[in-house]
């Protein structure tokens, strides 16, 4: 039987110890005398969330089919056991093996939201490794980063050996026999570093110099090793069907978020909205095989015992083949008591004649995201989602039945003005007098529709990276009118309101485009105690603010300021495949509100249909 | 039909807490393919139910729970897959039909449990093994119950069938069941409080298994809840 790393007394004295357990249905077991690499896999927050992570178990199922590695997983230690590790000095630990993390070859941390970057320190600090990878020795372990914001990896720099830019079902192979090969032949851990920036997507931060302006901005950022290209090329699998997918996914004990099986049936987004960094990143769209996601979902679901599945893609609507699929899961599964989830449908006759089948409508609410109250805000982010839309949508869900409505916005958009912002109040007003329009006796009693708004965050290769933020008072502002707005209503008590908090936006931001200097902050606020930044109760927004005085560094220079036409940006040297032209063309199109159409009614050539297949060649053949 | 099935629950699993055991056998049956009967309206459930559950960090080799089946299943075909898509940690032991009769599930006839308590050497003073008989000679053990709405005075003596000391470990055979309840960790913390010991020494308990009373007189005859179901045997029909 396996020890754990915990002895009972601590196990008994935490919360849910299940969270450090291991030993999960379908979570791999190998003997470690018989690998060659061993890979901690992380995600760091709560064992309940990266669980939830369809990535990670992508890779941790790809890594496992090669008998040379073995993938183990590591999350980040609640507040109460990392009070117990530090007192006790019990380096952190995997948990398949239950080995120290610094005995592996590899750290790998999936990096999916700015505000998990002191947990990435926690894990570094309870895993006994040097927090900056210049102080790192030749048998700790290499620390890689991948998900979305390595898009701009440099506030993570220092605390990096390698990034790896894009999907992870490319390179990782090549990675890791280049690591056999230093490995065998006595390599150094720079010569292994060397030879693994010579890999297409791989990013080495200690390669390269940042050198700045007086004026704080970037002035130049070249290699300083012959090693490292000046441009690091994003990875796509442009064969999203006849690639890797696990198809016995780890089975969590304790709920986790994601309790369900997940098909995703496909990549990328033909939409184009401005402010989504997601639907630039994953160019071109590419859409899985309908055939093959059937079989996916029969084999996931017996091997796994779950009782939901759920689809997962950017916008569902778009999939081509999404009527038979649905279509199928249910014939095939509503009868064993299988649930059926279908977030991100467009709400039309179609997704409402579906969501009947699945859900019930009693209790389910349904979605829609205009993400701006007036027409004129939607043509600037480039929404194509119009008011007919959703009044269209709203009338059809209600005559079904449906009597909750949840709208989702953002507040702080470029260009923004009082009346914007008010609509948003007048669109959920409009909303809710269409229920009432219904015939008093034909009508489930009250309608609830519930409106929630974040506020903007300009992010990297969005035509918005330019745009400035505004200060977290001015956020409160904006969404004190529209709450006031929503209670001068007539229907005021149909409506509800909630905002995010600004504080954590204004943060998001920074950490978004930041540059190198930035890392000096996010070490500074981990030693001053910020950890779980995400999770509004432990979040302290006093501690970053002392963090911000302590190291000199000025937020309005990251947040307040619209970035010049010709601004060299900390992220440049990455290479999406979607241009800086087509994305400098797009800012000024939303400036003048003009629409740009998606990629399945004209080609807007961003650059994208380089990478030879998805959307762009659609019909084609 | 109704089933009974019997399972053990060792090593880290014992740090998985009922609910999650219940989830866990959710999947199991829809794994292994268990004819499983579901309830009806809008989000059906699977009739299953536990017997008593068992607290974190507490392992066992005497579990129970029993389902309704749609269609009859060898007993020995269930076990066998339900054992396959197991893990480490538990260990389906039998599964055996039971009568369909509503008074007879697992959790209303569950009239006792025993356990065996362990403790880290050297835990506990030298002379625990008097203390304890002398703590277990009294005629009476007055402690206050805490349940959810109320304190209720209960002599828990009289809960307690049998005990005995092996070796290292205490044996107990307790009450348990809807009616009358005892756990062994409110027995060793009266011992610790009686005998004047601090309260942060931790035990350890196994439980054994769990027992119906076949008397119905009052004069107790405790069984194994998995004695009063049978082996359903297909095989043999279909040789037949």
């Amino acid at each position: 039987m396996r020890k754990l790393a915990l002895d009972d007394e601590i196990l008994l004295s935490i919360e849910k110890p299940a969270r450090y357990i291991g030993n999960e249905v379908n979570s791999i077991m190998k003997n470690k005398n018989e690998v060659d690499i061993r890979f901690a896999m992380c995600f760091p927050d709560v064992y309940e969330i990266g669980m939830s992570h369809l990535g990670i178990q992508i890779l941790y199922d790809m890594f496992n089919r090669r008998d040379d590695v073995w993938c183990e997983r590591v999350y980040s230690p609640w507040t109460d056991l990392d009070t117990i590790m530090r007192k006790e000095g019990i380096p952190l630990f995997a948990l398949e093996s239950q080995d120290p993390i610094r005995e592996f070859d590899f750290l790998g941390i999936t990096i999916q939201f700015e505000m998990c970057y002191t947990n990435i320190l926690q894990i570094l600090e309870l895993s006994q490794i040097p927090l900056h990878s210049c102080d790192r020795a030749e048998n700790d372990p290499i620390v890689i980063g991948g998900g979305p914001c390595v898009y701009n990896p440099e506030p993570l720099a220092e605390f990096f050996d390698l990034f790896y830019i894009g999907e992870g079902e490319t390179v990782y192979d090549e990675l890791l026999d280049t690591y056999k090969k230093c490995r065998a032949e006595g390599s150094t851990r720079t010569e292994f570093l060397e030879q693994a920036a010579r890999i297409e997507g791989i990013y080495v931060p200690s390669f390269y110099d940042a050198e700045y302006n007086e004026d704080g901005t970037l002035r130049s950022f070249i290699p300083n090793n012959i090693c490292a290209p000046a441009s690091v090329k994003k990875q796509v699998v442009m064969d999203v069907t006849d690639t890797v997918y696990p198809m016995k996914p780890v089975v969590p004990f304790i709920k986790a978020t994601q309790d369900r099986v997940v098909l995703e049936i496909q990549r990328g987004c033909t939409r184009g909205c401005r402010f989504c960094q997601a639907g630039m990143i994953y160019r071109p769209t590419r859409g899985r095989n309908v055939k093959r996601l059937k079989e996916y979902a029969k084999t996931m679901l017996t091997n796994t015992g779950h009782e939901e599945i759920s689809l997962s893609s950017l916008s569902s609507s778009d999939y081509s083949d999404l009527k038979e699929l649905v279509m199928f899961l249910i014939d095939e599964f509503k009868e064993k008591a299988i649930n059926i989830s279908l977030p991100s449908l467009r709400i039309d006759a179609f997704s409402l004649d579906v969501m009947s089948k699945v859900q019930d409508i009693r209790k389910s609410s349904l979605t829609f995201a205009p993400e701006a109250g007036s027409q004129r805000m939607r043509n600037v982010i480039n929404k194509g989602l119009t008011e007919e839309d959703i009044m269209g949508g709203a009338s059809q869900a209600f005559e079904g039945g449906w009597t909750k409505v949840k709208l989702y916005f953002m507040l702080g958009l470029p260009t923004e003005t009082e009346e914007d912002m008010k609509e948003i109040a007048h669109l959920c007003e409009k909303v809710a007098r269409k229920y009432y329009e219904i015939p008093k006796d034909q009508r489930n009693g009250k309608c609830q529709i519930t409106a929630s708004s974040s506020f903007f965050v300009p992010k990297p290769f969005t035509p918005f990276q330019w745009a400035p933020m505004c200060t977290a008072e001015e956020y409160t502002r904006r969404a004190h009118l529209v709450n006031d707005e929503f209670k001068a209503q007539l229907n005021r008590k149909s409506l509800k309101y909630n905002w995010h908090d600004a504080n954590v936006t204004v943060l998001e931001g920074i950490m978004a485009r930041g540059d190198r200097r930035i890392g000096k902050v996010i070490e500074e606020a981990y030693r001053l105690g910020c950890l779980f930044d995400s999770w509004t109760e432990s979040f302290r927004d006093d501690l970053w603010e002392k963090a911000f005085l302590n190291t000199g560094i000025e937020k309005e220079f990251y947040t307040l300021r619209t970035r010049d036409k010709n601004e060299l940006f900390p992220w440049d040297f990455i290479d999406t495949g979607v241009s800086r032209k087509f994305l400098r063309k797009e800012w000024e199109r939303a400036m003048n509100a003009e629409v740009t159409p998606n990629c399945r009614e004209h080609c807007s050539g961003c650059g994208a249909s380089k990478f030879g297949g998805g959307v762009c060649y659609e019909g084609k053949n | 039909m109704k089933a009974r099935i019997k399972f053990r629950k060792y090593g880290a699993l014992r740090f998985i807490g009922h609910l999650d055991v219940m989830r866990f056998f959710q999947k199991v049956m829809r794994r292994a393919e268990i004819p499983i009967a579901f309830t009806g309206g809008y989000s059906p459930h699977m009739i299953m139910s536990f017997a008593s559950p068992l607290g974190i960090g507490l392992t066992s080799d005497g579990e129970y729970f029993d389902i309704e089946l749609t269609e009859a299943i060898d007993s020995k075909t269930a076990v066998k897959r339900m054992n396959e898509v197991s893990i480490e940690g538990i260990e389906i032991i039998s599964f055996r039909k039971i009568p369909d009769d509503k008074k007879q599930t697992g959790m209303t006839i569950l009239a006792g449990a025993d356990y065996l308590v362990s403790v880290r050497k050297g835990a506990l003073p030298s002379d625990w093994k008097e203390q304890f008989s002398k703590f277990m000679s009294q005629p009476e053990i007055q402690v206050i119950k805490q349940t959810k709405r109320s304190e209720r005075m209960v002599d828990i003596r009289a809960l307690i069938d049998s005990w005995e000391i092996r070796d290292e470990q205490i044996y107990l055979l307790l009450a348990a069941g809807s009616s009358e309840n005892l756990k062994p960790d409110l027995v060793m913390e009266t011992f610790l409080k009686y005998a004047n010991i601090s309260d942060d020494v931790r035990f350890f308990y196994h439980r054994l298994e769990m027992y119906a009373d076949e008397s119905g007189n009052g004069e107790r005859k405790l069984i194994p809840l998995e004695n009063l179901g049978e082996e359903i045997c297909m095989n043999s029909k279909t040789d037949l």
